[in-house]
């Protein structure tokens, strides 16, 4: 099925990377295994800061989803050749990533067994409901699109052409799943921090920076550890996606700064206040949102640098820096700063436990495994092409 | 310029798709405030809270023992995670948006009740993925215990932070029960009903009969004749956050 059998032939370093996934992830059970027998008591949120790390990551990850559409509009909308050899890997990545968004979800649910009342009940008023259609429709299109292109890659034919209008609609069902995302957020009266229309367009940014900085990546790593190589086109080209994204990134944060700031509208100055100051001597955001931004900064300096944008060491720095400075705005800032201070004006401290914290690793570790058999399925099929 | 004859029908047909759409526009905009007309005519249950009666009383919390023993709240020890129905606010909190400098600085700090606003238009029943709680024609924002998935999204959703979530399973922090009550279990968001169930028997809510200083009246704010009503009528009445047009149920007299 789906040409697993690839997935289970594979060098022992494979094995190694593999097993050691695994572990992750059976450790991670044990840990859930606990939520689910005690609540979501195990975990750092309290009633003033209800969302944490796990509805911060899905917010992350729906932006890695989303980001797959830089490199299949240009393959496909502009027929750009250089794509032609990744754009299955950022396929791949997408249904991952929302394989990732889905558990998180799913892990944040206090009655994790009644989450189908979401489709037994459709509330089409509710955000949630748009999210779980867009999510959902999104891993259906790129599942059919990843298996069907592979498919025809290794008989050596043309896809079919049924093909071609469902790959059109992914384009802009990849923006609506992350629009619908910042939806969630931003139609929320008396949460300030997110009631701006400029949040989905932020959003989507930053994903199309973070998500095609861990294509190129994970594209670098393959070279070196496995037989396939994108070649340097490709990867320069993603590198110039990623400069404008987070160059605009960037510019809308600016935005958000300014309006809030030279409003001096004391509800929306706070949320920054506490995300870069710290409020009644509480500052655990402090330094992590400072890391974002001084990441945030130089990454832009090296990306619009050409010779070093072309250097593909330094540009692997880069964009590790990228990733990183954008995981910590949304990953972390984005969601506590919302809830911080509460509607009563509380600081409430939140930390991620040591269970929570295992929880969302192995969340991760399942991300990180489906690539890991995604991309050596497509590997091998590559290889048995060429060799015949 | 000119204008073609390609031109001119093109910007006919907008015109005329512009003019098609302005009912349903119109619609979904004014939604809202049908929905408030036809509440007019049923009935609308709130509550008018004398914040001055309720400091009279000092540390009194009998309405708060009252609901929360006919509830089955537990006592958590745990504030960042305690479950509550009805409890005292200081008042520069429950009220942020007022704007208190020149008012007596002992005035900030007073404890004032608060409780599920109850909104004509609450935030909460419109997020809620799964319908587990919704609005009845009298006003109530109900919350059904069995639906809820315990995603926490009305939490984020309201902006008075009336809501709680059970953490933990709630029956082990129960010592006393109420046999003609239900109890939680984990992971689902509770809130105050109304007192939905003593309604039903014709009663009024429990806070509103276990204060005995007088200072929560309850009724029918549609009814030009009742206690409510008169009270609004002669005293200068303030909502939560009124400017969030989500229409509280809850007034307070100051």
């Amino acid at each position: 099925m789906f040409m697993f059998e690839k997935a289970v032939v594979g060098s022992r370093r494979y094995w190694m990377w593999v097993v050691a996934l695994l572990a992750v992830i059976g450790a991670a059970f044990l840990a859930y295994l606990r939520q689910f027998d005690e609540g979501l008591v195990i975990t750092g949120l309290s009633r003033d800061v209800t969302w944490g790390l796990y509805i911060a990551q899905f917010t992350f990850l729906v932006g890695v989803a989303a980001s797959a559409v830089m490199v299949v509009l240009p393959y496909y909308l502009h027929d750009y050749k250089a794509f032609g050899r990744i754009t299955i890997l950022g396929e791949f990545l997408a249904i991952s990533s929302v394989a990732m968004c889905m558990l998180f979800i799913f892990v944040d649910m206090g009655q994790p067994m009644r989450v189908l009342n979401v489709m037994l009940y459709p509330t089409p008023n509710s955000m949630m409901f748009w999210d779980m259609v867009s999510l959902g429709g999104y891993l259906a299109l790129n599942g059919i699109i990843a298996l069907v292109t592979l498919g025809a890659e290794r008989k050596r034919v043309a896809p079919p052409r049924w093909i071609r209008p469902v790959i059109i609609l992914s384009i802009p069902w990849a923006v609506s799943i992350h629009t619908v995302t910042a939806f969630l957020y931003n139609g929320l009266p008396g949460r300030s921090f997110w009631l701006t229309a400029i949040l989905a367009p932020r959003f989507l940014a930053s994903a199309f920076a973070a998500g095609p900085a861990l294509l190129i990546l994970l594209v670098l790593v393959m070279r070196r550890l496995t037989s396939f190589d994108a070649g340097k086109e490709p990867i320069q080209k993603l590198a110039l996606i990623v400069t404008y994204a987070m160059i605009i990134n960037v510019f809308f944060v600016l935005l958000e700064l300014f309006t809030a700031l030279y409003s001096q509208i004391p509800e929306h100055v706070v949320h920054f206040r506490f995300l870069f100051l710290g409020l009644d001597g509480q500052a655990p955001l402090v330094p992590w949102m400072w890391t974002s931004s001084v990441l945030a900064v130089v990454s832009v300096g090296l990306l619009l640098v050409p010779s070093m944008r072309r250097n593909e060491k330094v540009l692997a720095v880069t964009c590790a820096m990228v990733f990183v400075s954008l995981w910590i705005d949304k990953g972390l800032g984005l969601i506590v700063g919302g809830f911080v201070p509460s509607p009563f004006g509380a600081v409430t401290r939140y930390v991620p436990t040591g269970a929570e914290m295992l929880i969302a690793l192995g969340v991760w570790a399942i991300g990180f495994l489906l690539v890991t058999v995604f991309y050596k399925i497509t590997l091998s099929v590559r290889e048995e092409v060429a060799a015949s | 310029m000119s204008i073609t004859r390609r031109g001119f029908l093109g910007a006919a047909g907008l015109s005329a798709l512009a003019l098609a759409g302005k009912p349903a526009i119109e619609a979904a905009v004014g939604e809202g405030a049908q929905e408030h007309e036809a509440a007019a005519t049923g009935t609308r249950l709130a509550m008018v809270i004398d914040p001055r009666k309720c400091l009279e009383e000092g540390d009194c919390t009998k309405c708060v023992e009252a609901c929360h023993r006919a509830h089955n709240v537990p006592d958590l020890a745990d504030p960042a995670r305690e479950v509550k129905w009805i409890w005292k606010e200081r008042f520069e909190e429950a009220f942020p948006t007022l704007e208190l400098d020149h008012a007596p600085e002992a005035f900030h700090a007073k404890p004032v009740m608060v409780l599920c606003n109850h909104c004509d238009n609450p935030p909460c029943v419109r997020v809620c993925p799964t319908q587990a709680t919704w609005k009845r024609e009298d006003g109530i924002v109900m919350m059904d215990w069995h639906r809820c998935i315990g995603c926490r999204y009305c939490m984020a959703a309201c902006p008075y932070g009336s809501r709680s979530f059970n953490w933990s399973d709630p029956r082990q922090a129960l010592d006393r029960l109420n046999p003609d009550f239900p109890t939680r279990s984990k992971g689902v968001v509770e809130k105050c009903t109304f007192c939905e169930e003593r309604l039903a028997r014709g009663e009024r809510p429990a806070c509103v009969d276990a204060c005995t200083a007088g200072v929560i009246t309850f009724g029918d704010l549609n009814d030009p004749k009742s206690e409510v009503r008169a009270l609004l009528r002669d005293r200068f009445a303030i909502r939560r956050k009124a400017g969030l047009g989500t229409k509280p149920a809850i007034y307070y007299i100051v």
